[in-house]
Formats: C-alpha cells, sequence, structure tokens
C-alpha cells in the first residue's frame, strides 16, 4: 500500500533562558506508515513519544521548535507549513486523540456539536445530511441510540462513552491518519478492551492509520502490526510488532519486554535497574548504556546509528553487527 | 490451615445517599461493600482485583479503619478491631500500614526523607534520635536506597524512589500487612517491575502480608497467591493465582481474562462477550449484580443471588452456574 506518512530525521527541541539550555525531546527519528497500517510508539515517560505527536499535527507548546528534519504526509511537507495551512489539515485529514477524554470535550456543547464540527468544517457537510452523518459516527462508535445520545452532554456519558465520542469526533474530519495518545490509560480494562475493538472496525471500515502512543506492550501486541521502541529522544528499535515480540535485537526493547508480567506466570520480572535518563544532562555515547546488561567500552564513547537488521526491521546498537546472545537476559534474571 | 492474621467476615459499608442542602432527606445508600469475605494469612499476598466503583478502595479504609463498617467483623490476629481503642487500637494501627498509588501525594514536599519514614516510629515508639535514625537507615537501605538520601526532599527523587520511600515509611514500624492500594498502576513498565520485584523479595525476608489491589489482571496474577475478583462490592470469585488463570469460573472473571491485554501478538483472544459498563452501585440489579451484563444469565439470576461457595479446593466462586 502507498505510503502515507514519512518522518525523516526529525528533531523537536525545547528551548529555555534564551536558548541558553537545550532539551533534546525528539532528537532524529524516522520512520514511516502506510495507508491503513497502526504503529506503536512504546516508551516509558519522558521518552518523546508525546512531543513526537505533537510535531507532525503542528501543536508544539512554544517553547518547542521543530529544529531540524522533514514530516511528509500525503506528498505535503508539514514542517514548512503555516499555521493556517495546518489548521485545514489537522481535524481534518489528520486527527488526534488525547488521554483525557473530559479535558478534550467541552462541556458546554451537546455531543451532536462536538461531532458535528470537523465535518462541517471539514468537509462542508450541512443541514439534514450532517444530523445523519453524525448519527452514523456515533453508531460507528457503537454508541446505544445516538438519536438521544447526541442531545446529552459531556457530563451525562460515562469514561468509555466519552472517549468512544472523541473517536467519533477524530473519525467526523474523514480522516487518513489518527494519532492516538495513550486513550484507554484511564478507563477499565473491560471498557479498554471494548474502545480496542472499536477502533480495529473503524480502521477495517475506513482504512485510516493509525499511531498509537502507548507504555503498554499489551496494547501493542493487541493492535499494533510495527513498533517504535522510543528511548532518551530516538527511536532504539523499530520492526513488525511480530519480529519484535520473538526476538528483539535492542537491550531495552528485549528488558521492557521482560519486564512485562504475563498471565499465569510466576517468574521473576526482568527489571532494568537504574532510572530513564534526564533529558538535560544524557549519557554519552548511547544514552541506554548505563542500565544496559550488555555495555562494552564503545557504547560509552561512541553513538551507534541505525542498523538495519532485516527489510524494515532497524536497531540502534553496536550488537546488531553480531548474533544476538539471547539468554543472557535469562541469565540476569535469575 | 494456619490461622488468618486478618479475617473479614459480612463486611458491609453503606453510604447513605441525601438530597437538598437543608432538610436533609435521606434518599437510598451506595452499597460500596456488601458482604464480603476475605482472609489473609501471614506470609500471603492476596490480591484484589476489580473495575473502578467496585469497592477495592473502600475494602482498604475499611481495613484501615479509615471508615467504620455498617456491619460485620474485622479480625487480626483473631481479635475484633472496629471496637479496639487506646493502646491496643495503636497497636493495630502500627502494624498496619498502607502504600497508595501516588506518589507524588503522598508525600509531603515539606518534610525530609528521614522524618517521613521517622514519622510513624515517634508516634508509635518511644525510640531514642540515634535509634530512630539507625531504623530509618535500616528501613532505607531495605528497600533499595542509600541510608545518606534520608536528608533530602521527596522532590529530588523520581517516581519509583517515591515508591520506595513511601514502602520503607510502611514498612518502618514492623508492620505485619501492608495495604498496596494501586501501589505499582502509575509507575513506568521497568520501575513498575523494579518494585514488585523489591516487594516480592522484601515478603521473603520479613514475612510481612500484602493486600494487593489492583486493576491490571498480569500485574495482580504476578505478585498474588490467592485472588479474590470483586465486582459491585461482593467478591464473586476467590482462587489460588494460577488455578484462577488457568481455570477461571465466573463469567466476571472470565470476562476480566478475555479483556486482557496478550502478552505476544500471536496470542489469539476471544471477542468480549459481555456489553456495557459496571451499573451503578446506587441502584445495585437484582439477584446476582452481573446478570445484566451476563452471556450466561438465567432466569433465576435476577431472582436469586448466588452464595459464594467451594467448587474446588481453596476456589469459591458465586455463580448459579456451579
Amino acid at each position: 500500500m502507498a505510503e502515507l506518512l514519512r518522518v525523516s530525521g526529525l528533531q523537536t527541541h525545547y528551548t529555555s533562558f534564551g536558548g541558553s539550555r537545550v532539551i533534546k525531546a525528539v532528537d532524529g527519528i524516522s520512520f514511516a506508515l502506510r495507508e491503513g497500517e497502526t504503529i506503536g510508539l512504546v516508551g516509558e515517560s519522558g521518552c518523546g513519544k508525546t512531543t513526537t505527536c505533537l510535531s507532525i499535527v503542528g501543536l508544539l507548546p512554544s517553547a518547542a521548535h521543530i529544529v531540524g528534519g522533514s514530516i511528509e504526509f500525503d506528498g505535503e511537507e508539514l514542517t514548512k507549513k503555516r499555521p493556517r495551512e495546518m489548521r485545514h489539515i489537522r481535524g481534518g485529514r489528520i486527527a488526534m486523540i488525547l488521554q483525557d477524554p473530559m479535558a478534550s470535550l467541552n462541556p458546554l456543547f451537546s455531543i451532536y456539536l462536538q461531532v458535528a464540527e470537523p465535518a462541517f468544517y471539514h468537509q462542508r457537510v450541512r443541514g439534514r445530511s450532517l444530523r445523519q452523518r453524525v448519527r452514523d459516527l456515533l453508531q460507528a462508535v457503537r454508541i446505544p441510540s445516538p438519536e438521544v445520545r447526541m442531545r446529552e452532554y459531556p457530563h451525562q456519558m460515562s469514561g468509555g462513552m466519552r472517549q468512544r465520542v472523541v473517536g467519533a469526533i477524530a473519525m467526523a474530519g474523514g480522516p487518513r491518519l489518527i494519532i492516538a495518545d495513550e486513550p484507554t490509560t484511564n478507563l477499565d480494562v473491560t471498557i479498554q478492551a471494548q474502545y480496542l475493538e472499536v477502533l480495529k472496525d473503524i480502521q477495517r471500515e475506513s482504512g485510516v492509520a493509525l499511531i498509537f502512543v502507548t507504555h503498554n506492550l499489551g496494547i501493542v501486541a493487541k493492535v499494533c502490526d510495527r513498533m517504535a521502541v522510543m528511548y532518551a529522544g530516538k527511536i532504539v528499535e523499530q520492526g513488525s510488532v511480530r519480529d519484535l515480540f520473538r526476538s528483539a535485537r535492542h537491550p531495552y526493547t528485549q528488558a521492557l519486554l521482560g519486564s512485562m508480567p504475563k498471565l499465569g506466570s510466576k517468574e521473576p520480572l526482568f527489571a532494568i535497574p537504574g532510572q530513564p535518563p534526564n533529558l538535560a544532562r544524557l549519557p554519552s555515547g548511547c544514552a541506554f548504556h548505563p542500565r544496559c546488561a550488555y555495555a562494552m567500552p564503545r557504547c560509552v564513547e561512541e553513538e551507534p546509528a541505525d542498523r538495519l537488521v532485516d527489510v524494515e526491521w532497524k536497531a540502534r546498537c553496536w550488537l546488531t553487527d553480531q548474533e544476538p546472545a539471547k539468554d543472557a537476559y535469562a541469565d540476569a534474571t535469575a | 490451615m494456619p490461622t488468618p492474621l486478618l479475617e473479614l467476615s459480612d463486611l458491609q459499608k453503606y453510604f447513605p445517599v441525601k438530597t437538598g442542602s437543608l432538610l436533609r432527606r435521606k434518599v437510598g445508600w451506595v452499597k460500596a461493600v456488601d458482604g464480603v469475605d476475605l482472609a489473609i494469612f501471614p506470609g500471603e499476598t492476596l490480591g484484589l482485583i476489580g473495575e473502578s466503583g467496585c469497592g477495592k478502595t473502600t475494602t482498604s479504609k475499611l481495613i484501615l479503619l479509615q471508615e467504620t463498617p455498617t456491619a460485620g467483623t474485622i479480625r487480626f490476629n483473631g481479635e475484633d478491631v472496629v471496637s479496639l481503642r487506646g493502646q491496643d487500637l495503636m497497636r493495630y494501627r502500627r502494624e498496619v500500614q498502607v502504600v497508595f498509588q501516588d506518589p507524588y501525594s503522598s508525600l509531603s514536599p515539606r518534610m525530609r526523607i528521614g522524618d517521613i519514614i521517622a514519622e510513624p516510629l515517634e508516634i508509635h515508639t518511644d525510640l531514642s534520635r540515634e535509634a530512630l535514625a539507625d531504623r530509618v537507615s535500616e528501613v532505607l537501605e531495605l528497600v533499595g536506597l542509600q541510608p545518606d538520601l534520608a536528608r533530602l526532599f521527596p522532590h529530588e527523587f523520581s517516581g519509583g524512589q517515591r515508591q520506595r520511600i513511601a514502602i520503607a515509611r510502611a514498612l518502618a514500624t514492623n508492620t505485619r500487612l501492608i495495604v498496596l492500594d494501586e501501589a505499582v498502576s502509575a509507575l513506568d513498565v521497568s520501575i513498575r517491575a523494579q518494585i514488585m520485584n523489591q516487594l516480592e523479595e522484601l515478603q521473603q525476608t520479613l514475612g510481612v502480608s500484602y493486600l494487593f489491589i489492583g486493576h491490571d489482571l498480569a500485574t495482580v496474577a504476578h505478585i498474588s497467591d490467592r485472588i479474590a475478583v470483586m465486582y459491585l462490592g461482593q467478591i464473586v470469585e476467590l482462587a489460588d493465582s494460577l488455578e484462577l488463570c488457568a481455570k477461571p469460573l465466573h463469567p466476571y472473571t472470565q470476562a476480566l481474562f478475555t479483556a486482557a491485554l496478550p502478552a505476544h501478538p500471536d496470542e489469539r483472544h476471544e471477542k468480549l462477550a459481555i456489553t456495557g459498563e459496571v451499573p451503578s452501585a446506587l441502584n445495585p440489579p437484582s439477584g446476582c449484580r452481573f446478570h445484566p451484563r451476563c452471556p450466561h444469565a438465567m432466569p433465576r439470576c435476577s431472582v436469586d443471588a448466588p452464595v459464594r461457595k467451594e467448587v474446588a479446593s481453596q476456589h469459591t466462586v458465586a455463580c448459579h452456574l456451579y
């Protein structure tokens, strides 16, 4: 399928104190997304997942600037767009779902108005067909009795319902790409499962591409085709979800997978020692080396570049030159 | 079977619902906890799992005596704790401690770490200043922190370290039972694994019991010896953790397992059979509280509330199917 989004060498830095202090929140990341595909952006808090998303939609806070790289969406370069042009794309061809549905819905407007707005502005739907459109959208996210529900206000709905409404709003502008930033973190497990199924159904019907930002690897295993693991502003490994879950090459990916509790197993978890690094004071060389079980002298001095493991499978580690020693982590946990 | 450390029997907590502001009239009750029977044995981890609003936190508050039960008893070492007063109550409070979900709001930003950990000791023991400092260093080392960090303030620590400090505070008074109310839910994956391993290690060395409250099945199942599944104020199933994972019996437990996220992309999951959301505890459904969402509901379920009974050894379930 055709390529929809290509992010190459993107660098987004936060500057403070008149530029004397620079935080490299996103430091040269590259990934591509095809139409109808789902990519999971995984990493711990503060690794630059959200900044990546905000760079794509052009909603960066004023302290942050894209200082390098390009974001190519549907043949257009987004980093060069003026705010005015971005407004036409955002909500239309690119939609975003945020973590907290209560904060992303306006408590003063009815569900109908909020779902209708993107269709009104971006697709110029009017009158009776707009009402029909809203009804269809609410139906698509499986809100029972949409005709009644669309006259209600956000406070009358439960958390799971609200997040579905946000999903309907995202779909209303007819997007080609939806960026979902931890959309299920506040939901209960059964509600989360229902919501993920709704998202997958929507994707199957409309062929929209999804960027799923999460720290939960279970969600990635459930809904994503490919995944990109971020650490300290860089993508350290990316590839198909199946390949990475089966034989991840980067020690950080392996460690993340090892620290995930598995149902019905009491084996001790692999805990990554130490803390995620402070982006203002990054370690030299490979940023992961202070926590890495395989760190070599070379890792302290020199930063590894992306290495191709397989087609569309890249890892940023000196070890990828050699065959992975898989059992070493099992020894480390014992 | 050893004697339980903590035993809840037929525990109930109803909150009155009132209308108006002046002539406040009671219009009903929220049955937050409605007939809970549980036992925690020494050195054991009991997992308590359920969705938001099912009464997990109210149960923990009842155990911590932050709320008085409407009915039922809480026994600690065979002694009824609700009627405890004075010295006996202090002893209970010393032996039962809590770790909350958010380590950013559970540690006072104006106190040094050493003072935070020493506070329960000052209240409950008459240790000298030097002995206090020794004990603080000791528990800090237990949770894997350097003793010289005691003079720092909470803001100088990361989330995972703060949670270790909260655990150290809970351990300081020779605690027998720690209530872990979503204690690892707010942490990053790698840090969560660190804290969970630390908790397991502490249990092995100190023999402390845990009540581990959570909503993530994989996490709770990993750390717990036995798991109680809670739905709308009632325990619907209780079993050994591995047994529950292998053979969940109650339709709600089965739904929780179906909803659990896969550990691997190749893992196939059947489609979630239950629909809808947890009903309000203000007006719970008649009969079995799960029947409106249950795929196996029978006419009897809406009339007759099932009683929890033993279906296999150490495996009890409240469902008419068994």
